[in-house]
């Protein structure tokens, strides 16, 4: 190890953080569930990466379908077919891309609104920051899928819109929690210090405050993708997803629109259902597992 | 820079217990404030469309432009946009909420014919998840780590995790429909069968009957929330002082547990039951859906197809509408539980 003095504090810094990332990791390999959580979402992300190598996008073309109609699971079918006759296996797969595309998009969306919502509200005082204060509680008290509906009926069914109406509905919980840690963080000596020294309000906002509410955004981005993508499951299931995609939702919208849980094709609501329940339970408790590490409040005993 | 943080405590111990009329009063004026903005928000959401609004209400139903000035005079869409919200406003606190286009009906009668269905069958649930779910959070918490803490929280997890209308559709094809040799327990759907009297004995146990599946199903995904949070909660109550100076009083272990630390934790759960209570108008869309009841889910999901906009316009106002009514009352009930709130 060299002597301190010779390094530079941006080198102390890098140290320091390289540090820090190294502790968070080695309390994350010690969460059974996070990891648990973690193996399943590599594996999901993995497909969905790998889509065209593992089935052939011919297969989603209901023009070029070769199966019959609703066929059980076989050898070539290990998942059975659609109503149209698609492989369910391809479908699955090329599904994965929209499901995950779409709740990731939507969480960029809500984790931008919410963090600057909740940094403003919590760093500005007097009137406009009440006022942004009030519009967030509203977000939060109206019912959500009432609003996601006039919002997607009104703006119209694409993929991009869906991640819109999502993200723009789903935002106010991070800002209410943006907004509690950038009223602790505002009182702290450091931030005393750098007032003290001059600091503008967008330096000690870039500065101090976003890099230290920076942990609680990304355990909460990690959870919010899990909402986002049982919102798109849901909105897609009452039509309101993009109609020339394939999407869990929109197959098991199929599904349930050919009558198949009455007809006895399982293997047509279980498999997308499963993806659905894994990838969230996934999401969900690698967030837990984040907020359990980067929450001090959270890391007590066991 | 004085925030409120700051200042609270350096005002007196007496003074900073605000009196509960002034509270009732400031969370008042605030939810009047969010259900005029509800107003605000419905109608410019359908007026500021790119496009013709007549025409995208319309969508492509009218041939002639006669037709078309007839539609947009009928609906006052002829009118300044200032002179439309007045209109708007006047018609929506008349419980004029439109015409259906579908079914031809004021909307207003359309959504108070349709409440029924849905209060029963999401009040139903409601109360049912509230008591088994925070009875399992509590069992959970109060022995953490054991067997029964590893499994309850797997499977709330799991229960949290799941879209509950797939639920829905695995339950109709279990118990409804039936496996195999298995025969169907419960009807697939709708509110009661065609050739029984609604009014009758017989016709409230076929009522019953008929919403017994999807009473599981929304007690299943709602119980997952109730026992999350009263888990959590109680957990951070087992940590305080006051428990430990109970049991160094020598209070049994059970008497410690219900007089003194559930009564504590029980406290956000009231908040989580209040506010639900208004959700019940809006959280049954895609049960009701899934199951073919006749209430404002099913109404708002079949609009969607249309598209039905004042229906959609009338069910989003009642369903905000519940949920503002139901968080003031959350908050007045709290204000009334727990004096420190109220500062």
């Amino acid at each position: 190890m060299t002597s301190t003095q010779t390094l530079t504090p941006a080198q102390v810094a890098r140290r320091r953080r390289t540090a820090s990332m190294k502790a968070t990791w080695r309390l994350l390999r010690a969460n059974r569930s996070g990891m648990v959580g973690l193996v399943l979402l590599v594996a999901f992300i993995l497909v969905a990466l790998l889509a065209p190598v593992l089935a052939d996008s011919q297969g989603l073309e209901v023009t070029r379908a070769t199966g019959g109609v609703l066929e059980p699971p076989s050898l070539h079918y290990p998942l059975g077919t659609d109503d149209n006759g698609r492989s369910i296996l391809t479908l699955l797969i090329w599904g994965s891309r929209i499901s995950l595309f779409v709740g990731l998009s939507a969480t960029v969306i809500s984790m931008v609104i919410g963090t600057f919502m909740g940094l403003m509200s919590g760093f500005f005082e007097g009137r406009s920051a009440a006022l942004l204060f009030r519009v967030t509680e509203w977000f939060l008290v109206i019912p959500f899928l009432p609003l996601a509906i006039v919002l997607a009926s009104v703006l119209g069914r694409s993929l991009l819109n869906i991640a819109i109406v999502i993200g723009v509905t789903s935002w106010p919980g991070t800002a209410l929690l943006i907004r509690s840690q950038t009223l602790s963080v505002k009182e702290r000596p450091y931030l005393e210090r750098a007032r003290v020294l001059g600091a503008g309000r967008w330096h000690q906002m870039t500065r101090h405050v976003l890099p230290n509410v920076m942990p609680m955004v990304f355990a909460n981005t990690t959870l919010t993708v899990a909402i986002a993508i049982l919102s798109e499951t849901t909105l897609s299931f009452l039509g309101l997803g993009d109609p020339t995609r394939v999407s869990w939702g929109s197959m098991l919208e199929d599904a349930f629109s050919v009558g198949a849980m009455t007809t006895g094709a399982w293997w047509f609501i279980v498999p997308p259902g499963v993806c659905v329940v894994l990838v969230v339970l996934a999401f969900t408790l690698v967030g837990q597992a984040l907020e359990e590490v980067l929450n001090p409040r959270l890391r007590r005993s066991s | 820079m004085t925030t409120t943080l700051v200042t609270a405590p350096t005002t007196s111990p007496v003074g900073r217990h605000r009196s509960y009329g002034r509270y009732l009063a400031g969370k008042i004026l605030g939810a009047v404030a969010s259900l005029f903005f509800v107003l605000v928000v419905n109608f410019f959401l359908f007026r500021v469309l790119p496009g013709d609004p007549a025409r995208t209400l319309g969508r492509g139903r009218f041939s002639s432009a006669a037709q078309l000035a007839e539609f947009r005079h009928t609906y006052g869409l002829d009118e300044s946009l200032p002179r439309q919200f007045v209109t708007f406003l006047h018609n929506t606190f008349t419980g004029q909420l439109g015409i259906s286009l579908r079914y031809r009906v004021p909307v207003g009668d359309l959504i108070w014919e349709r409440l029924w269905p849905t209060v029963m069958l999401v009040g139903t649930s409601t109360i049912l998840a509230t008591l088994i779910g925070v009875y399992i959070g509590m069992l959970g918490a109060w022995n953490r780590g054991g067997p029964f803490d590893r499994v309850s929280t797997g499977v709330t997890l799991t229960l949290y995790s799941m879209p509950e209308w797939w639920l829905g559709l695995l339950l109709i094809a279990g118990l409804a429909v039936g496996i195999g040799p298995l025969p169907g327990l419960f009807p697939t759907g709708g509110l009661h069968s065609t050739d029984v009297d609604p009014s009758s004995l017989k016709g409230v146990l076929d009522t019953a009957w008929h919403l017994t599946l999807p009473v599981i199903t929304l007690t299943l995904a709602y119980l997952a929330d109730y026992s999350l949070v009263m888990r959590s909660s109680l957990l951070d109550e087992l940590g305080e002082d006051y428990l430990l100076t109970a049991r160094a009083k020598g209070l049994r272990d059970i008497a410690v547990r219900r007089h003194h630390a559930v009564r504590n934790a029980l406290l956000p759960t009231t908040t989580i039951t209040a506010i639900n209570i208004g959700f019940v108008v809006s959280g049954a869309i895609t049960i009701e859906t899934v199951f073919s009841i006749p209430g404002l889910g099913l109404l708002s999901s079949e609009a969607l197809s249309i598209p039905d906009y004042w229906v959609l316009q009338g069910a989003f106002l009642v369903a905000s509408g519940a949920v503002i009514v139901a968080n003031l009352g959350a908050n007045l009930l709290y204000g009334l539980l727990d004096p420190r709130v109220r500062t």
